[in-house]
């Protein structure tokens, strides 16, 4: 249970961590750490060099903007889970954030980890890469080749796998603010809270005039990508349609059956806790 | 080839160790190894089990998912941090060490050091635990012997404890 050898970068700035990415192909950002050292140390993986990003200036902000069509969380590549987690000013701004944060793995886990190692790391097992999802938000990447934005949608490419390239850092990670009208809600089923999630449902509901009008679901645990349903036209039924687009697979925690027990059961209810929500807001 | 070693200085328990490690060495194994403190336990090394909990900057973190070489600029406390300072050259037990004393909250031991850090963190931001709370508390540690039962209420005598010191 020891990692393989490896080189290792302290950059202070972001250029020097940018131009060690580049020029060493099999190079690996250290973030956090919490979901990349327990693979290393069971060998999983064995970059040849890890650059350390957790002394670069200014990546540890969570900025929330509520007007505009920049509204929205702005979260910086070295902001701890327990920090975003810890703003009330982002749990205001886009509640789901909050909801989705306190399943993150255990408090201990949560002082260390960092939301946008967690997107990137793109495990569909985690919270936060589904969230991102779900409610249409972006990651700013840069590299040596420049800075680009990458919505949610083009972000996952495989099981742990996003699309950025090797020598790009994820920078910040942005999730757009809640709607007027607009309802969220989460809810995921664990061994134990803070363990993975054997299944973990989010919901967010767009509401005129106290009818619902689009309905998006999101799924953790169910499939190898962080995946999202679009039930607006299905509200009879959004687990059936949501069913219809997803695999669930069986592994060691539960079988596929079980899992898809636990879409069906979800998917309604927190449908449900996400109109309530909405409805909560205008009042 | 020999591995390259780096200069490394850490900060534990308020004395300063100057170690010389690879890139790779855990800072759970840096503890043990180069700096001697043995009271950080080693159990699962993927971060599930929670022995090797210590504080970094006083927030608990898993020390067998960090590297040495990344704590430089860290005040690092581990379980040999805990006692408090008097008159005796042994210092006195804290209030969580006090507490797992009092109510047996602890058998083997493997796992308290652990349990006793995270706990030390737990109680300054919560100081008046409710039974769940504490649950809650100690929700990332495993324990194989107590069953818990024990461990939940050393954490609320703890806070008594605290009470009847301050």
């Amino acid at each position: 249970m020891k990692p393989a050898p490896f080189a290792f970068r302290r950059p202070a700035t972001l250029e020097e961590a940018l131009a060690a990415l580049a020029e060493e192909p099999g190079a690996k950002v250290l973030a956090g750490g919490q979901s990349l050292v327990p693979l290393l140390s069971m060998r999983l993986a064995a970059p040849s060099m890890l650059v350390d990003i957790n002394a670069l200036p200014g990546l540890g902000h969570v900025r929330c903007s509520s007007d505009g069509g920049a509204a929205g969380v702005r979260i910086g590549a070295l902001a701890r889970h327990a920090h975003v987690l810890a703003s009330t000013e982002a749990a205001e701004v886009q509640p789901l954030l909050a909801m989705a944060l306190s399943h993150v793995a255990h408090p201990t886990i949560r002082n260390r980890g960092t939301t946008v190692g967690s997107i990137v790391h793109a495990d569909a097992a985690a919270e936060m890469p589904m969230v991102l999802r779900l409610l249409e938000g972006s990651v700013d990447v840069a590299s040596v080749r420049g800075r680009r934005t990458v919505p949610a949608g083009e972000l996952f490419a495989g099981p742990l796998e996003s699309t950025l390239a090797h020598d790009e850092i994820a920078v910040e990670a942005f999730f757009p603010a809640l709607p007027e009208g607009a309802g969220v809600a989460f809810q995921e089923i664990a061994r134990r809270h803070g363990d993975y999630a054997l299944v973990g449902v989010a919901a967010l509901v767009e509401t005129d005039g106290g009818e619902v009008v689009r309905a998006r679901v999101g799924f953790v645990s169910v499939s190898d990508v962080p995946v999202v349903v679009d039930v607006t036209d299905s509200l009879d039924d959004p687990a059936g349609k949501a069913l219809a687009e997803l695999d669930p697979a069986a592994d060691i925690h539960a079988t596929a059956a079980y899992r898809a027990h636990l879409v069906k059961v979800l998917t309604p209810r927190v449908l449900a806790d996400a109109v309530h929500h909405a409805r909560e807001r205008n009042t | 080839m020999s591995e390259q070693l780096h200069d490394v200085r850490l900060h534990v328990n308020g004395s300063v160790h100057e170690v010389q490690v690879p890139a790779r060495r855990l800072l759970s194994d840096a503890l043990r190894h180069d700096c001697g403190l043995t009271g950080t336990h080693v159990g699962c090394e993927h971060g599930v089990c929670g022995a090797c909990t210590v504080l970094v900057d006083g927030s608990p973190v898993r020390s067998c998912l960090m590297f040495a070489v990344s704590a430089v600029d860290a005040e690092i406390t581990t379980v040999e941090g805990l006692t408090e300072a008097d008159d005796t050259p042994e210092g006195r037990l804290s209030p969580v060490q006090q507490a797992f004393s009092d109510c047996h909250g602890l058998q083997c031991g493997f796992c308290t050091p652990g349990f006793l850090t995270t706990i030390t963190a737990g109680l300054k931001e919560n100081p008046d635990p409710t039974e769940d709370e504490a649950r809650e508390m100690i929700a990332g540690n495993l324990c194989r012997c107590t069953g818990y039962q024990n461990i939940v209420k050393s954490v609320l005598r703890a806070a008594e404890i605290e009470q009847e010191r301050s």
